[in-house]
């Protein structure tokens, strides 16, 4: 790189890499902070005023809150995923995303952290549920291996920092950066046992509620059929999540960062799995109409309320599922890049529509013979506290891609 | 009616005495009138805003819903169903549905009574107990607690008030329960007598539509009127095996204890929430 046109923290970039020029990243990151501080309003507003600023209220205690956290820890579910495909089942080529797919998990875990701590309106009793625990909680199970699973990815991270090119000649960081790296496999092991039991554990949130007949599921020893389902569909759309995220990346910088053979490896196991999942999930429907009916509540009274009519069902398990589904297991398909990047936007769409309906919908069908149907739709600040997180996630995912190695095959693919 | 299985029985040895403290609302007695609502607003120090409109957000421990049966005149007839919480106790392998899902204890179901306490210093807000009560009994505090200046000087001494992101729920005036057992101790007695414990609601009550007391002992009235044929509870199908009984002589009336169909049982039409 000519030094004189070289941005002037170019030193700090990864060997043989262009960045933009600095003016232009300080742009774009002024840009971000726009709405950033829009959505830091929005927070400090729940925190300082109470949470009648936003439009939950006692027949909607779960809202977009909710549903974007148990969306998100679903999404980020790619970095444990393809850390226990490259470290244990040892798919050499994931190498080329792995820490990418690290870089997403840390910022999803840490929005759906950050998102909590809004919902709840009042975080400094947040550490209630750890000191008073109720061990029988799906949500207790859910909140320890989270904090658990956001230090590993940390972990996870932490190489990456140290292997920044200033840090890194620093024999002491070097040496550290590469005995974690020797210690990954046993690092990633740990993260996919607390991902599977906190995928699990939010599928058992809405499982386990045997008053809401649409949520309630059957299932295993304490594990609703949920709980299953939910682990299966987050290792289904995490891949396809690190694939869109990854190609929005590459979008931005104007060059292609990882090579198509490693993200045909993602889509074609995410496919895989995505057609598991729609075939156990069409059986756990058929099942759940023959519990609920029991029970009382047939078919036609979870969706008799507009806006949750049939299409609901139709568009979760059908476009969003049945589509992507046969994109994904199409090689053909998954060779043209604009195909299999619907198919992955629809992928991560339909999850995000499922976690929308375990929560708010599960809510909104009512109970009671006299209840009456109450509709919901999120304000501003939930809109602005919830989008916050993703603004602040393309700040991380900046800085990260600027200044750490995260993509092994960029220089080969870009030679200067 | 079903008899379930109880489990205070599974929890305390056969030396120690258990109760089930439950009720039996008369739904042809009750007009609708309000009182016991405001009795347990005043009973219990619950907060209420300058417009206090908002059903959906406001702290109501005991709501009183109206029903119709739909038909036009002059067969038209209504029905009014006081709810409190329904103290569930949960059967088979199925916990009190609320108490089971806080992820910080905060909710707990008393053996020795049957009722379901609320714990407001261990409540941090998740709201998890709201979305398991398929009743709406239980209410958030989404501000700040406030009265009209001067009433708080006319608040319960018995009843801590409850900040803001905090849950909270009809605890069958438990504090009256305290109160009476600590003045049966102080008397020498280990028991109470059934007038001694009552609830706010249940002595407001101008029609007598509500009772209450020990469902478990014979010589309570709830007893015998839980026990009567037109007797019903909401939502037996689910499980949750509640301890407020109804009693409604209209067949149309007691359709309200089940579960939502997608439409309002035949011949009910329900009109709005008093």
């Amino acid at each position: 790189m000519d030094s004189a046109s070289a941005p002037f923290d170019s030193a700090l970039f990864p060997e043989g890499v262009k960045r933009c020029k600095f003016k232009w990243f300080l742009f774009w990151l002024a840009v971000l902070h726009g709405p950033l501080m829009v959505g830091v309003i929005a927070m400090l507003m729940c925190w300082g005023l109470a949470l009648h600023v936003t439009y939950l209220n006692n027949n909607y205690p779960f809202g977009l809150w909710i549903a974007a956290d148990l969306g998100i820890i679903a999404l980020g579910a790619g970095a444990f995923f393809t850390g226990f495909l490259r470290y244990i089942v040892n798919i050499e080529e994931l190498k080329n995303i792995v820490n990418y797919a690290v870089v997403i998990g840390v910022v999803c875990y840490a929005a759906a952290q950050g998102i909590l701590g809004v919902d709840i309106g009042q975080p400094l009793r947040g550490w209630f549920i750890f000191w008073h625990a109720n061990v029988h909680s799906m949500l207790t199970e859910v909140a320890f291996c989270i904090t658990c699973y956001f230090m590993v990815l940390c972990i996870e991270y932490f190489p990456l920092i140290l292997e920044n090119r200033q840090i890194n000649k620093l024999r002491f960081f070097h040496g550290m950066a590469h005995h974690l790296h020797g210690a990954m496999p046993t690092i990633a092991a740990v993260g996919v046992f607390l991902s599977f039991f906190h995928q699990g554990s939010l599928g058992g949130v809405p499982g386990v509620l045997y008053g809401r007949p649409f949520a309630y599921r059957e299932g295993f020893l304490v594990w609703p059929w949920t709980f299953f389902l939910f682990i299966l569909s987050a290792i289904a759309c995490g891949p396809c999540f690190t694939i869109l995220v990854t190609w929005i990346t590459e979008k931005c910088a104007g060059k292609r960062l990882v090579k198509r053979n490693v993200i045909d490896i993602l889509a074609k196991i995410s496919g895989r799995l995505l057609v598991l999942y729609l075939v156990l999930k069409t059986l756990d429907t058929v099942y759940w109409v023959a519990i609920a009916g029991k029970a009382g509540a047939p078919l036609s009274s979870f969706y008799a309320n507009q806006p949750f009519g049939y299409w609901v069902l139709i568009t979760e398990l059908g476009i969003l599922g049945v589509i992507p589904a046969i994109i994904l297991l199409n090689a053909k398909a998954r060779q043209n890049e604009n195909i299999l990047i619907i198919a992955c936007i629809l992928n991560c769409t339909g999850i995000f529509m499922n976690r929308w309906i375990m929560t708010v919908q599960a809510l909104a069908v009512p109970v009671m013979s006299f209840d009456k149907f109450i509709s919901y739709r999120p304000n501003w600040v939930e809109y602005a506290s919830t989008l916050m997180f993703v603004w602040l996630g393309a700040v991380v995912i900046m800085l990260s891609y600027r200044y750490l190695p995260i993509f092994p095959q960029e220089k080969e693919l870009n030679p200067s | 009616m079903k008899e379930v299985h109880h489990k205070a029985d599974e929890h305390h040895g056969a030396h120690e005495k258990t109760y089930k403290y439950g009720m039996v609302v008369d739904l042809d007695k009750c007009t609708g009138c309000g009182a016991c609502m405001v009795a347990c607003m005043a009973e219990n120090n619950l907060s209420f805003r300058k417009d206090n409109s908002d059903r959906l957000r406001s702290n109501l421990w005991m709501r009183v819903y109206k029903i119709s049966n739909g038909r036009p005149f002059p067969d038209t007839d209504i029905s009014f169903i006081p709810r409190p919480c329904q103290h569930c106790e949960g059967e088979g392998h199925h916990h009190t549905p609320c108490v089971s899902v806080c992820p910080a204890t905060a909710t707990d179901y008393s053996h020795e009574t049957g009722i379901v306490s609320q714990v407001y210093t261990r409540c941090f807000g998740c709201r998890y107990c709201m979305a398991a009560c398929p009743y709406h009994v239980r209410v958030f505090n989404w501000w700040d607690p406030t009265w009209p200046k001067g009433m708080e000087k006319y608040l319960n001494p018995d009843v801590s008030v409850r900040m803001r992101g905090v849950v909270e729920k009809c605890s069958f005036c438990y504090h009256r329960y305290q109160r009476a057992k600590n003045k049966a101790y102080a008397e020498g007695r280990r028991e109470l007598h059934e007038d001694e414990y009552q609830t706010a609601c249940t002595q407001a009550c101008p029609a007598g539509a509500i009772t209450f007391g020990d469902l478990k002992n014979p010589e309570h009235k709830v007893h015998k009127l839980k026990k009567s044929r037109y007797a019903f509870r909401l939502l037996e199908k689910l499980g949750t095996n509640p301890k407020i009984y109804y009693v409604s002589t209209r067949d149309w009336g007691r359709k309200a204890g089940e579960v939502y169909a997608g439409e309002e049982p035949k011949g009910v039409t329900h009109v709005t929430h008093a």
